[in-house]
């Protein structure tokens, strides 16, 4: 008899794991967030510092990609001017479905404290946001949550099926 | 006896003027006072009209006709010595008088010195490029056609610098609305929608401690938590508060005055 001996019924120990493709789909998405470097502002220092070795973004899976192609998830960190307002969507459009988008910072959110002709008041008037993270900067264990919180938000969502569309306003 | 003034409404009006305040003015001295600018305005006024020059804060003050302004930089860069052109902007005296201030900042290094040319143009009127003698000059004309209007003749690239192109209205002029004009409040929603998604998108929020009691699908709100996107424009339902022990839970009681007995005899 051999010496390690395993027990299948024992302790729940089956070699067998039953999931739904939904799931195990959203768990390769979820843990492979590449975001598209979109640092407009100062928030963009707290952005690249989430990503540096102190905090270390790796860990989430979160790599920054500067290739909108290769980036699923982009943090929009900073003031978003009218000039630029094009861009920012046009890049979005380059993005591959399925996308999110992570409104990094008081300035991505509302326009902030730039209440003047430049500024656009807020990125949700041009593309659509799942997350808003509040702060002027936020830091980046924010950053990091609300990453947190947009993994748990895609795994509710069902892979299979394709997008809603979304909001814009 | 001290006059009665009505202690109800002193925000309304400056309840106290200072009689003797007089608005701080810089000194001017006279340019003679000092060698070397005068020896470089004697220059100057040799061959330009030369139409008021002080001395404020150690710095020379020329005002000139504005169409003699590329001569005269030309004359006090070649002759003079002023080798940089630190700043060139304008100001806006439109509203004043109906006319712009160009000013040409220059430095001297070798003299330690810096004058201010000055000239005013009117609001139609164009003006000659300095880009040729300095090359300082090309972003700040740009930067002033960009922010003034104001039309640079000779430039070799006449364009807007901050702003887009299709950009309407010169910002930095007294008349421009800080939040912007109609153009500006929709420049991007026209840009990559169309006028028609307009409506879609609704007006710009320029009130920064807005908060919608009956929008459900923003992260901020006040009042009783409902589900994401649910109509509250009828008010929502009420959250009553709800005890865990008033259903009934076994061997917990809810504590009831008339039952209880108050022990009077504590030695019993
Ligand atoms: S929210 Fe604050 S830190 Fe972030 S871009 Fe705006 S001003 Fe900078």
């Amino acid at each position: 008899m051999a010496q390690h001996q395993v027990n299948y019924l024992k302790d729940g120990g089956l070699p067998v794991a039953l999931t739904t493709i939904d799931k195990v789909v959203n768990w390769g998405r979820s843990n492979s967030l590449w975001a598209l470097t979109y640092g407009l502002a100062c928030c963009g220092i707290e952005m690249m510092a989430s990503g540096a070795s102190r905090y270390d973004f790796d860990r989430f899976g979160t790599i920054f990609r500067a290739s909108p192609r290769q980036a699923e998830l982009m943090v929009v960190a900073g003031t978003l001017t009218k000039k630029h307002a094009e861009f920012i969507r046009r890049l979005y459009d380059q993005m591959t479905e399925p996308k999110w988008v992570i409104s990094m910072g008081s300035c991505a959110n509302t326009g902030g404290m730039f209440n003047t002709y430049a500024t656009v008041q807020g990125v949700d008037r041009v593309i659509p946001v799942d997350l808003y993270l509040p702060g002027c900067a936020p830091r980046p264990e924010t950053l990091q949550y609300g990453v947190m919180l947009l993994q748990q938000k895609i795994r509710r969502e069902s892979a299979s099926r394709a997008q809603k569309p979304k909001r814009l306003m | 006896m001290r006059a009665y003034t009505p202690k109800d409404n002193v925000q309304k009006k400056p309840y106290y003027t200072d009689r003797y305040w007089v608005a701080p003015q810089v000194a001017k001295h006279e340019v003679s006072s000092d060698a070397v600018f005068a020896r470089d305005l004697e220059a100057i006024s040799a061959k330009f009209t030369v139409l008021e020059a002080y001395i404020q804060v150690d710095q020379m003050v020329v005002i000139i006709n504005a169409e003699d302004n590329f001569g005269v930089i030309e004359l006090m860069k070649n002759s003079l010595e002023y080798n940089q052109l630190s700043e060139l902007s304008a100001i806006d005296w439109l509203a004043a008088e109906g006319k712009f201030e160009i000013f040409y900042q220059m430095l001297s290094m070798s003299k330690r010195k810096r004058v201010r040319i000055k000239c005013k143009i009117d609001e139609k009127e164009s003006i000659q490029s300095v880009e040729k003698l300095f090359r300082s000059a090309d972003w700040s004309e740009r930067e002033m056609y960009d922010m003034f209007g104001i039309v640079i003749n000779n430039h070799p690239f006449m364009k807007r610098i901050l702003m887009p192109d299709d950009w309407e209205g010169f910002p930095l002029r007294k008349t421009y609305p800080l939040q912007g004009d109609e153009f500006a409040s929709w420049y991007e929603v026209d840009k990559i929608f169309g006028k028609e998604a307009r409506e879609i998108i609704g007006p710009e929020n320029r009130d920064p401690a807005r908060v919608d009691r009956y929008d459900t699908e923003r992260f901020a709100r006040l009042g009783h938590e409902v589900p994401r996107g649910a109509d509250i424009s009828q008010g929502e339902p009420d959250t009553p508060l709800v005890y865990q022990e008033s259903e009934g839970v076994f061997l917990i009681e809810k504590f009831d005055a008339e039952k209880s007995v108050v022990i009077s005899d504590r030695d019993r």
